[in-house]
């Protein structure tokens, strides 16, 4: 079994008018055998910044919440007075990763987030960094095949919060129910330029 | 064949391990103690390869102490589990420890709780957990008995299931077992299950 799918994990990001939503799953396993189902696979950077990581979890920790990304943009809100723009974050994150080109981080992370004028930003990109931007929407995970085929199907331009939050639902549910190593329920953050909606799913537990 | 598992009950926290001490098909003591007491209100079950086990479970002791002496107060659980995956991390590209851990600990303002440690460094807080060819019979055990907030009798009786369970169903079965809990009153031994006990041969 490959390393990236010793955890499992499955994350989504989607872009909606002048909003976005991000989704993962949330189970955490060790190969055959669950640990847990309240793993957090995303974080938030800022209120209008978030990053789902999928891959091996003690780097997707040792990524978000303990060293690198959190604590590197709070460093520069010190420094710069301001919130990091979506696309700086993502070319940090890609420059983080390829830090370790021969020795990488398993991750591969999903960034969303809302940028000048409220324009919804997404990207994914590789455990080594070679970023992906999109115009609709971005996977990555054990689920990534069927999440690239469920999105493809069920998404449409310029939904709006309520809609999108339906829609990625959908997608990412009926993806890992597919997918043996990741599910156990979802967590869906929708995120316009005034709120943000955090949302449990509670799909097929097995 | 090593086995470790816990649950957190109802203001106290519950570990238990084997305490067979193995080297390939050699049984060399029974009555090795994985459970280490990290301080007053923690502890840490163990299990891996023996000699990481108790290096790496001496040095985050130690370090437990040091913050101690150094700051005047100790540690919070969560704390002590965050600095064990931050080691275990750090050493993980470099020589790793080959190392599980089950922490659990009392604190004062967020109660009983248990943070699932494996060897890459995954960390997780959860109500209950297990390691090793055990687990396979002591998380569904679990699974099925274990409600929120167990008194301590209903959390030994699951205890006890489990170890039956492992007893009975794995084929390479550790005869005996440690049980260890900590609460507000602190860290401590709850008992002994053995069946098998030590035998002093004669004086020839």
């Amino acid at each position: 079994m490959s390393i990236f799918q010793y955890n499992g994990s499955a994350v989504v990001a989607m872009v909606g008018k002048n909003c976005f939503a991000i989704a993962s799953d949330r189970r955490l396993g060790v190969q055959l055998q669950t640990i847990a189902t309240d793993f957090q696979r995303i974080s938030k950077i800022h209120d209008h910044l978030f990053i789902g990581l999928s891959g091996l979890a003690t780097d997707v920790q040792t990524l978000e919440g303990y060293q690198r990304l959190v604590f590197r943009h709070k460093l520069y809100q010190l420094r710069e007075e301001r919130d990091m723009k979506p696309e700086t974050f993502a070319s940090l994150v890609s420059a983080i990763l390829y830090e370790k080109r021969f020795g990488p981080y398993l991750c591969q992370p999903v960034i969303a987030g809302l940028g000048e004028d409220d324009k919804p930003f997404i990207c994914t990109m590789d455990s080594i960094g070679a970023k992906e931007l999109a115009k609709d929407f971005v996977v990555s995970g054990t689920a990534s095949e069927s999440l690239y085929g469920a999105s493809e199907a069920m998404y449409k331009p310029d939904m709006e919060a309520d809609e999108l939050f339906e829609t990625i639902s959908q997608a990412l549910l009926s993806s890992v129910d597919r997918d043996c190593l990741s599910g156990w329920g979802g967590h869906v953050y929708v995120v316009t330029p005034n709120e943000i909606k955090e949302r449990i799913l509670k799909g097929r537990m097995d | 064949m090593e086995c470790v598992f816990g649950l957190v009950g109802k203001g106290f926290a519950i570990v238990a391990a084997d305490t067979s001490a193995v080297h390939s098909i050699l049984l060399h003591k029974n009555n090795e103690d994985k459970i280490m007491v990290l301080d007053s209100h923690k502890l840490v079950a163990a299990s891996g390869e023996p000699g990481d086990r108790v290096q790496f479970t001496e040095y985050v002791q130690k370090n437990v102490s040091l913050y101690k002496f150094r700051n005047g107060i100790p540690l919070t659980t969560a704390a002590a589990a965050n600095f064990t995956r931050g080691e275990l991390a750090t050493a993980l590209r470099k020589n790793p420890y080959s190392v599980n851990i089950l922490m659990a600990g009392y604190d004062e303002e967020s109660g009983a709780s248990l943070y699932y440690i494996d060897y890459i460094a995954t960390l997780h807080k959860v109500d209950k957990g297990a390691f090793g060819y055990g687990s396979y019979f002591s998380l569904s055990t679990m699974d099925r008995h274990y409600r929120e907030d167990m008194s301590v009798e209903e959390a030994i009786e699951l205890v006890d299931k489990c170890i039956l369970e492992i007893r009975s169903r794995l084929v390479v079965a550790p005869p005996n077992f440690v049980i260890k809990i900590v609460d507000k009153d602190g860290a401590r031994d709850y008992a002994w299950r053995q069946s098998v006990q030590d035998v002093t041969t004669a004086a020839v």
